[in-house]
């Protein structure tokens, strides 16, 4: 090894600080909410070469790990002249990407007249064009229908403004104005990448720190490895489906066959359904970045780099859902298929290794865009995800209202939804009874219900799990599955495809309720201590009725303490 | 009447810091903390140095009553009143999860869900009654929680900040019948909006308010039964001190005391040696704190997160705090890179040199092992404690010296190497975040280790200079000690800029003003002067994060206000006009939005120094010289003169390699570094 172990460790916290600084000025700058507020953005240097890896911030979206890399290889195969100064912005879920809605910038920094890495950030626009505000078409049968779709085109030409790229952009997506500040939010961040890179450069030499690049990757490699040994050797397959593609209703299902053999890891999708029409279709990176997110989940110490990757090789191909070829639509392939395929992962894997292993979250980001026209504030695209239940797990119960596992995103307050759209919150709490029965149960659901209060609107809903329910693991439940309602001139309507739904028209008065699923449970419930469950009920977690028969608890007729001695009767009966 | 008595009580000790100001006479006393009620060992200290209480003008006092309260999860039973349909909005959160990897950990809000209770009452986002408070309900709940228990309960509707009348009258109610009970309104305490943020600053409010009014009315009791009438001050976390009366009914403003006296001590202290920005850090046993002074003013905030799922929103001194400690575990991870903390030893059992069972090697035992700590002279003096340097080695050669390949000196360099890069960068990342390049800095070294980094800190971060105040030890007292009383107010307006009623914003201030001047007035202290800061926050409209924008005194005009905010924009986010090339055309096509007006009505206390307090040495250098040891530096044992920092006149110089010691730390100077004692008091460091 030709860097010293100091040099090394002082490189890459230098190196993972850049990406965080980066991640941090577009943040703060940014104009979508779902960036600044909902922290769905990442930031990251990349090999000149290559595209690999060198670092991602520490507080990027995990769903960006491995994507990122894609994009930066587009980047470097399709522009023909990298010139200083320049900026491409690139969308395009079959160049690197994950759904239209996330917008890429790679930036070249060039050191002493030479090419030395890439910068690039990615964050999620609210609205990138296309047939539904918001993005997520349910009925798109081509990605054309979904959006603007951008290759790696200059946003920044030689250090300028390139206009004609941003007019055309501006004129193809809703709420433009906004949009401009975002891209100067990742303009400015890719500053402060390039300008901080080349003061490590000059301080370091570049011969050093690509020395300790290099090793970073191997010691990364090292790391993974260390941890898969652990991995008793054998196959282990699990399936989970995903409810419909929104336009035929027929399951779609993930089958995973995973072999590990010493430190190496064979990822085989090629059972799983074919490509459909509707736009449940994932691309290669975004599925790839899901089974990367699931291992780091279960061994978060790994430094995410290239080298995290090497020991996993996949089966792929394109005549299945999870590896779509254009023009096949993609809207919901970042937020709903990657969840599922991490799930995938850990049902796998719990079968392996349940000791560092989750029962199933809720598995959804339930994204709901509305669009209108208020006769007071104007038109509106009004976009929100919801939360839910993560799975018990071999430390704690689940934790209620989680983000999404590929993401970090936090959902924005009510006060500030009913401040800028006409709608008004009727309930935000807890689902009862929504979370899968364990020793360590899952954590809860939400009901999310507001009202329309003026002009005409229409209502689009791309949700998951509505089907099939998250998976409880070494006898742990199943916990609830989604239910959602939209409530039209007083007519209760459920979408079609229960968790998918496009322009359903919404008057004021109308309600929309969604309730969201619960996290698996880990372990048998008769084994959870009658207090716990006893508490769980004295705040209404769920009923005693639930109590008695998931958990063979009997809770006294007053005050709400567990009676020990019938508890442990009728366990005693059930384990029989 | 004219004795100031400055208080800081932390996890471990109490420091006592008494002077009076026509005998020009300071006195300090540190004694173990009291836990359970720390009001046994301020009276302690304060008998140690044999007081004299009638003689006490006031008494300000640094708490960590508050903060222990949440993190031990040892407030009071609460109980909550919400709108209808929205009683888990604190248990729900934002939707988000503790750690970015790994999906384990769950969350137990400061209230159960057994003690949150919803009534019927609507109020729109304009502020309209949408359905009307209905009483009865809040009457039914309020016997449901007495009968409970609770020693206090949060009302906190949606929309409040927008219109509080219905969180008033429930307020009322149950003051009404239930007088012993601490009631909480969320839009009190922040009239601002984002119900999860607003609703768990009431929470935190309520739940320390038993713990914390009970202790202050115990401690008022006992200056008052040894004859003390003085006032009885408490330091709040802007920096600012405010009296015990209004701590008790807005304990939430406490929660970060003890830290935000100690930047003010910085910028104070630093403010004798002529130096106005500063970025100050404080390392501890267990974590380092680190915040910006600017123009002598330490940057504030308005909020932040104290664990994972308690936000508090007011306004507050800006402290970043970092993993990084004396006490800071160094290991090799299995993919064989070296990392120091965040995992602490602690103080029980320590670092492996305490000898107190300690087995894995910390930051002070590669310390330790350089030398550059004195082994019989222990950070905190006392004498029955010696460092076993021998056994620190031992365990730096087991843990990282071997998986490295290094010898042990080797590797403990390679420890403080690693930490000094880890520390140099949140200290990068905190100023470059707000805005600010260090080089424009000087360092502000305190607590137990900060002046031993702080030579390899001031190259790593290319400041132009560093100080170490005269006693780190007892500089939070003193920031409590010399605090002003500060009030701060703030109230939503939430406007474009172009529709913005400049009427409605002088009656806003007006309002604030009036209420400051108000509470100033509430137990006078001598003041020079009342001095008024206003801000605005603003933003380009749709952007989630604002930019506190100071507003220019004189009358306020669009432009103005447009003019101010475009300028504090760019200076935020470290840009000029010329770096940010054409983009900041683009941005002038945005309207600009006013979320909040923000007041500080500041009571200007008389400025005092510490140098006036203190015996000025009449000791020379060669008397301040105590001997030489081995200290390791770039990769041998070198003989370094050691000092002793109370014996050293003021005016003179050492040059690195050195060694100064004092009671509560050691300042290591590196070759090329050059201390001077200045007119101040304070060692300031310089690259030769």
């Amino acid at each position: 090894m030709a860097v010293d172990p100091i040099t090394l460790a002082v490189l890459q916290g230098s190196l993972e600080q850049i990406a965080d600084e980066m991640d941090a000025t577009l943040e703060r700058m940014a104009f979508s909410p779902v960036i600044s507020d909902g922290w769905d953005r990442a930031s990251g240097i990349y090999h000149p070469d290559n595209g690999e890896v060198i670092i991602q911030g520490p507080r990027g979206l995990p769903n960006f790990i491995y994507v990122m890399e894609f994009t930066v290889r587009s980047v470097i195969e399709w522009v023909t002249d990298i010139a200083p100064g320049d900026v491409y912005i690139v969308n395009d879920p079959y160049l690197g990407g994950t759904h239209l809605m996330d917008v890429k910038m790679v930036k070249p920094c060039f050191y002493r007249g030479q090419l030395t890495a890439f910068v690039a950030t990615s964050g999620h626009w609210p609205d990138i064009g296309g047939r539904v505000p918001g993005g997520f078409s349910t009925q798109a049968t081509e990605v054309y229908q979904e959006g603007l779709r951008l290759p790696p085109v200059r946003i920044m030409d030689r250090g300028r403004l390139n206009r004609d790229v941003l007019d055309i952009i501006l004129r193809n997506v809703r709420v433009a104005t906004e949009r401009q500040g975002d891209i100067i939010a990742k303009i400015t961040a890719l500053n402060v990448g390039t300008d901080r890179l080349t003061a490590l450069l000059d301080r370091y030499g570049k011969e050093t720190v690509f020395e300790a690049i290099a090793e970073m990757k191997a010691r990364s490699e090292r790391l993974m490895r260390a941890h898969i040994e652990t991995i008793p050797d054998g196959t282990y397959a699990f399936a989970d489906h995903i409810d419909s593609d929104g336009i035929e209703w027929e399951p779609l299902a993930i089958n995973l066959e995973m072999t590990v053999k010493g430190s190496d890891v064979h990822l085989d999708f090629s059972r799983s359904s074919p490509p459909c029409r509707g736009p449940l279709n994932s691309v290669r990176s975004t599925t790839m970045a899901g089974m990367y997110i699931a291992v780091k989940h279960i061994f978060p110490d790994v430094p995410i780099n290239a080298g995290c990757f090497t020991p996993f090789t996949f089966d792929l191909p394109e005549t299945t859902f999870l590896n779509a070829q254009p023009p096949r639509p993609v809207a919901g392939c970042a937020s709903e298929v990657c969840q599922r395929i991490i799930d995938v992962v850990f049902g796998a894997l719990s079968q392996a290794i349940p000791e560092r292993c989750y029962a199933a979250p809720m598995g959804t980001v339930t994204n709901l865009s509305v669009g209108g026209d208020d006769p007071e504030l104007g038109p509106y695209v009004f976009y929100s995800f919801i939360g839910g239940g993560y799975g018990g797990n071999y430390l704690t119960d689940g934790l209620t209202n989680g983000n999404p596992t590929i993401a970090l995103a936090r959902t924005q307050a009510l006060e500030i939804f009913e401040a800028r759209y006409p709608v008004l919150f009727t309930r935000y709490t807890i689902r009862e009874g929504s979370a899968g029965p364990g020793q360590r149960r899952g954590g809860f659901g939400v009901i999310f219900e507001f009202r329309l209060l003026r002009g005409l609107a229409a209502g689009s809903l791309l949700g998951e799990r509505g089907r099939f329910a998250p998976f409880g693991i070494l006898g742990g439940g199943a916990a609830e599955r989604a239910r959602h309602t939209f409530v039209l001139q007083g007519r209760e309507h459920r979408p079609a495809h229960i968790t998918k739904d496009e322009n359903v028209p919404v008057q004021p008065g109308d309600i929309l309720r969604l309730e969201t699923p619960g996290g698996g449970g880990y372990g048998n419930p008769l084994d959870r201590p009658p207090e716990l469950v006893a508490q769980d009920v004295r705040r209404g977690y769920y009923d005693r009725d639930t109590a008695r028969r998931d958990y063979g608890v009997v809770i006294q007729a007053d005050g709400g303490e567990a009676d020990v001695a019938a508890t442990v009767r009728l366990r005693a009966a059930r384990r029989t | 009447m004219d004795m100031l008595v400055g208080v800081d009580i932390g996890g471990t000790f109490t420091d006592v810091l008494t002077f009076d100001e026509q005998r020009r006479r300071l006195h300090v006393a540190k004694v173990p903390t009291t836990a359970g009620d720390q009001s046994r060992g301020l009276i302690a200290a304060l008998d140690t140095l044999r007081v004299s209480y009638p003689n006490i003008a006031l008494v300000t006092h640094g708490t960590t009553v508050a903060t222990n309260a949440i993190l031990e999860r040892k407030g009071s039973r609460c109980g909550l009143i919400a709108t209808r349909g929205f009683r888990d909005i604190l248990e729900l959160r934002r939707r988000d999860r503790p750690h970015l990897y790994g999906l384990t950990g769950s969350y137990e809000p400061l209230i159960p869900r057994d003690l949150r209770c919803e009534v019927t009452e609507r109020i729109s986002a304009e502020g309209a009654v949408l359905t009307s408070l209905a009483e009865e309900e809040v009457i039914a709940v309020g016997e449901r929680l007495a009968a409970e228990g609770v020693a206090a309960v949060v009302i906190s509707f949606m929309n409040s900040y927008a219109n509080p009348a219905h969180e008033l009258q429930a307020k009322a109610i149950l003051e009404a019948r239930w007088p012993d009970l601490y009631v909480t309104a969320s839009a009190e305490v922040l009239p601002v909006f984002r119900e999860f943020e607003r609703t768990s600053t009431a929470a935190v409010n309520a739940y320390v308010q038993p713990t914390v009014s009970g202790y202050l009315a115990r401690l008022q009791a006992r200056l008052s039964s040894h004859g003390s009438s003085g006032g009885l001050f408490i330091m709040q976390s802007n920096g600012g001190m405010m009296s015990a009366a209004a701590a008790q009914r807005y304990p939430v403003h406490t929660v970060l005391s003890g830290p935000a006296a100690g930047v003010i001590a910085a910028a104070n202290l630093a403010g004798q040696s002529g130096v106005a920005n500063l970025i100050t850090y404080d390392m501890g046993g267990t974590s380092l704190d680190v915040s910006l002074v600017i123009g002598g003013r330490p940057l504030t905030t308005s909020g932040m997160e104290l664990e994972f799922g308690i936000p508090i929103m007011v306004s507050m001194v800006d402290i970043h705090t970092v993993g990084a400690g004396g006490g800071s575990i160094t290991r090799v991870d299995p993919g064989g890179i070296l990392r120091v903390g965040p995992e602490s030893a602690g103080a029980e059992p320590g670092p492996v040199g305490y000898g107190r069972g300690g087995t894995q090697p910390t930051f002070t035992d590669a310390q330790l092992v350089l030398g550059r700590i004195n082994p019989h002279y222990p950070i905190g003096g006392s004498s029955d404690l010696a460092f076993d340097v021998p056994r620190a080695r031992a365990a730096i050669a087991e843990r990282v010296g071997a998986p490295l390949g290094l010898a042990p000196e080797a590797a403990a360099q390679a420890v403080i190497t690693v930490a000094t890069n880890r520390i140099a960068g949140s200290l990068r990342r905190v100023s470059v975040d707000r805005g600010h390049d260090p080089r424009d800095f000087a360092l502000f070294a305190s607590g137990g280790a900060g002046p031993l980094l702080v030579s390899a800190l001031l190259r790593e971060l290319g400041a132009a200079q560093a100080l170490v105040p005269y006693a780190p030890g007892i500089a939070s007292a003193w920031g409590c000690a010399i605090a002003d009383r500060q009030h701060d107010f703030v109230t939503m307006l939430n406007r474009r800029l172009a529709d913005l009623d400049l009427d409605e914003v002088a009656r806003c201030f007006a309002v604030h003003e009036a209420e400051g001047r108000a509470l100033l007035r509430q137990e006078p202290l001598p003041l020079v002067e009342t001095r008024i800061v206003r801000e605005a926050e603003l933003s380009y409209e749709g952007q989630t994060h604002v930019v506190r924008t100071p507003l220019p005194a004189g009358e306020l005009t669009h432009e103005r206000i447009a003019a101010s905010f475009r300028s504090a924009y760019l200076q935020r986010y470290g840009q000029t006009e010329e770096s940010f090339a054409g983009l900041g055309q683009l941005l002038e096509r945005i309207p600009i939005r006013l979320l909040n007006l923000r007041t500080a009505v500041i009571g200007v206390r008389p400025s005092l120094a510490l140098k006036d307090f203190l015996p000025r040495p009449t000791t020379t250098l060669d008397e301040a010289y105590k001997d030489t040891r081995p200290v390791y530096v770039a990769g041998r044992f070198v003989e370094c003169p050691t000092y002793e920092r109370a014996r050293l006149p003021w005016g003179v110089q050492v040059a690195g390699p050195a060694i100064i010691e004092q009671p509560d730390t050691t300042t290591w100077l590196e070759p090329e570094i050059v201390a001077t004692v200045d007119e101040a008091g304070n060692l300031l460091l310089e690259v030769a």
